[in-house]
């Protein structure tokens, strides 16, 4: 296990290193620049050039792509250009990252919590109206666009009915303390109650635009994990012991259905995190989904850099402890 | 009265927009207190639906199970879930054909032992776990206290069958059903498994119903033989009867096809011509006459009914073997 988690772990090294070479080429490669979007389209050849000079812009590629690789080892990756030109970009990706986390993971678990029950039932009664119904919902979770669910959900039930925060994160003027830069965490810490139920308020309607895709993709396959255990020969030996529908339910039908769906559940933080870029941008959250697109829109080679490489080590940590824990459910692999 | 009776039962597959399929039709045995009964006969004659439906472990969609099936003077037929939930395990159970998928994988043997005697002894986990460390023991799985806590895919495979065997045995049931217990095994493992079997049968008392399409195994282990064949009972008879004059041509040929020790060297087996698909509905005829040597033309125009052709012996067959033509040499020089 052991010899297993520090192989992954290499890979991750290596996955960063090609992703951080094939970004720093391709931000290169595309229109425009840091100094134009600094500057603007009628700014003088010598202020051009200064800027040119003072970011190391006119230096080779390699040489360009070599001091990067220096300085993201002492972690500085260097300095916001347009998203909030003058800070550190390391700094800009830590004080956005709480909002994207707290975003995702509200959504994860309201697509594990609604999708893992709502994909069992329906396994069980195959063809019933539930069945038919969720896999409705689900089809249309996955074919609506995240962004058009974001600007629907927000325009009735925050604009037409006012029951929710249109966006945001908190309250401005909320009486409250921000430790750790998790709002709702933070409300708890501090015991401002108010706080972490405005913070709550505020995530809800972004949570479940951004939770159908995961929501959909858990339903479907905990529906079809359950058909396929269903049938297994040990669901049978369970039944012919005459054991009560709860014991058959959690100890061999849903355990054994649980494995496929642990692995999707890690694959769906690539999803939240790209579904997180749409819907920071609907309900106007500081994230690092919003810092992407601002990234872009502003040239911010420093800020893409930082947040594409460290996203894509996300997502590839998550998958790690993922597989560590379908070995904990799985004795199988454990032994192995 | 018999501790099993059944009687006329009859499974039907109802699948919407095809074909209603007979799987069983009109089958009846009784399985007395301590006796061994076999149920015998190829892939797809129905034995293993019988048991399923005696034990009431067929799907309840698209299944029509009818007759009766009277357990200890209990009709099973018709019981709710939660009924039939309390008989099994405890007064009848069952030991399924291939033991590593009929282990849960992800679950350590010892809960699946102790689980049952949880449910229906009323223990705690922790005296059933002991009690399930006697049994696996008891079973002749060595060093039980750590099976306890592995897996099945730690288990060898007769070892598995063995951890079944001592499930369905935990709560002293009245009746076992093995459905084709070692077919799934190696030679060597099956020989084991099946004195394991005999012993512990003839240690409790339980009644045993014993499924499998090896006349090998029926020679060694029944009492009394049923013969199926496409769905219904074709000849029924005390063991040392049937192995001496099989009356019906489908049990000789049964017979003819397994290799024996005094079989002259060089002798072909004679298998039974064509296969299932060959069979007529029991409707029309007999289902076994396009297969069969000695057939009539009466046998694809009548369905033959059930005869009591001696003590305990019933036959279906237009056109039986005469007791004394039922040896393999005769037909074959």
């Amino acid at each position: 296990m052991l010899r297993y988690t520090v192989r992954r772990l290499g890979q991750l090294v290596i996955v960063t290193l090609v992703l951080s070479l094939l970004l720093f080429a391709w931000l290169r490669a595309l229109p425009g620049g840091p100094v134009s979007a600094l500057l603007g389209e009628r700014a003088t050849e010598r202020s051009r050039a200064e800027l040119v000079e003072q970011l190391g812009l006119n230096q080779p590629l390699y040489v360009q792509y070599w001091r990067f690789l220096g300085r993201a080892v002492t972690g500085d990756f260097g300095v916001s250009t347009g998203v909030q030109p003058g800070t550190p970009a390391l700094e800009v990706f830590l004080q956005r990252m709480p909002a994207t986390i707290e975003l995702s993971v509200l959504a994860l678990t309201i697509a594990v919590l609604v999708g893992i029950p709502l994909g069992y039932v329906a396994g069980r009664r195959q063809g019933g109206w539930l069945d038919n119904l969720s896999i409705t919902w689900s089809l249309l979770g996955v074919a609506v666009p995240v962004f058009f669910l974001a600007f629907l959900l927000k325009y009735v039930f925050a604009i037409e009915l006012g029951l929710l925060p249109a966006s945001g994160r908190q309250e401005a003027g909320t009486n409250a303390t921000h430790a750790t830069g998790f709002y709702v965490l933070d409300g708890l810490l501090t015991r401002e109650w108010d706080a972490a139920w405005n913070a709550l308020l505020h995530l809800l309607l972004p949570a479940a635009a951004l939770s159908t895709i995961p929501f959909a993709v858990i339903f479907r396959i905990t529906r079809a994990s359950v058909l396929d255990v269903l049938e297994e020969d040990y669901v049978r030996t369970a039944r012919a012991k005459g054991l009560g529908a709860a014991v058959i339910r959690t100890r061999h039908v849903l355990r054994n259905a649980m494995l496929p769906v642990v692995t999707t559940v890690g694959l769906q933080t690539g999803a939240l995190l790209s579904g997180a870029v749409l819907t920071e941008q609907v309900f106007n959250i500081a994230g690092i989904g919003q810092a992407l697109s601002l990234g872009f829109q502003r040239q911010d080679y420093a800020v893409l850099q930082v947040v594409i490489m460290a996203t894509a080590m996300v997502y590839v940590l998550v998958n790690l402890v993922v597989d560590l824990a379908y070995a904990v459910i799985d004795p199988r692999l454990r032994t192995r | 009265m018999a501790l099993l009776e059944v009687r006329d039962l009859a499974v039907r597959f109802v699948r919407r927009g095809e074909p209603t399929v007979a799987a069983v039709d009109g089958v009846s045995f009784d399985v007395p207190a301590g006796r061994t009964v076999g149920l015998v006969g190829e892939s797809g004659c129905g034995k293993s639906v019988t048991s399923l439906a005696v034990m009431g472990l067929l799907p309840r969609d698209g299944t029509e199970v009818s007759g009766s099936v009277v357990l200890d003077g209990t009709e099973l037929l018709g019981l709710s879930r939660r009924e039939w939930d309390r008989r099994r395990g405890s007064e009848m159970s069952m030991v399924f054909q291939d033991p590593l998928t009929s282990l849960n994988p992800v679950v350590p043997l010892g809960i699946q032992v102790s689980e049952v005697m949880e449910r229906h002894r009323g223990m705690s986990r922790r005296v059933a776990t002991r009690e399930a460390e006697s049994l696996l023991d008891r079973v002749g799985i060595p060093d039980p206290r750590r099976r306890l806590r592995e897996y099945s895919h730690q288990l060898s495979g007769g070892m598995r069958q063995r951890a079944l065997i001592a499930m369905a045995l935990a709560c002293r049931p009245r009746l076992l059903i093995a459905d084709e217990p070692t077919t799934a095994l190696d030679v060597t493992i099956q020989a084991q498994i099946l004195s394991l079997l005999r012993e512990l049968v003839a240690e409790t008392g339980t009644a045993l119903v014993l499924i499998t399409h090896d006349l090998g195994v029926v020679a060694g282990m029944c009492d009394e033989v049923n013969v199926l064949y496409a769905g219904r009972i074709v000849e029924c008879a005390d063991r040392h009867a049937l192995f001496a004059a099989p009356r019906h041509p489908y049990t000789a040929g049964l017979l003819e096809s397994v290799p024996r020790l005094d079989t002259p060297r060089g002798q072909r087996l004679a298998p039974i011509a064509g296969s299932v698909e060959d069979n007529i509905p029991w409707s029309v005829g007999c289902a076994f006459s396009p297969r069969c040597a000695s057939a009539l033309p009466v046998c694809s125009e009548r369905s033959p009914a059930v005869e009591t052709v001696g003590p305990g012996r019933l036959l279906r067959c237009h056109n039986p073997l005469d007791t004394d033509v039922g040896n393999t040499e005769s037909s074959h020089d």
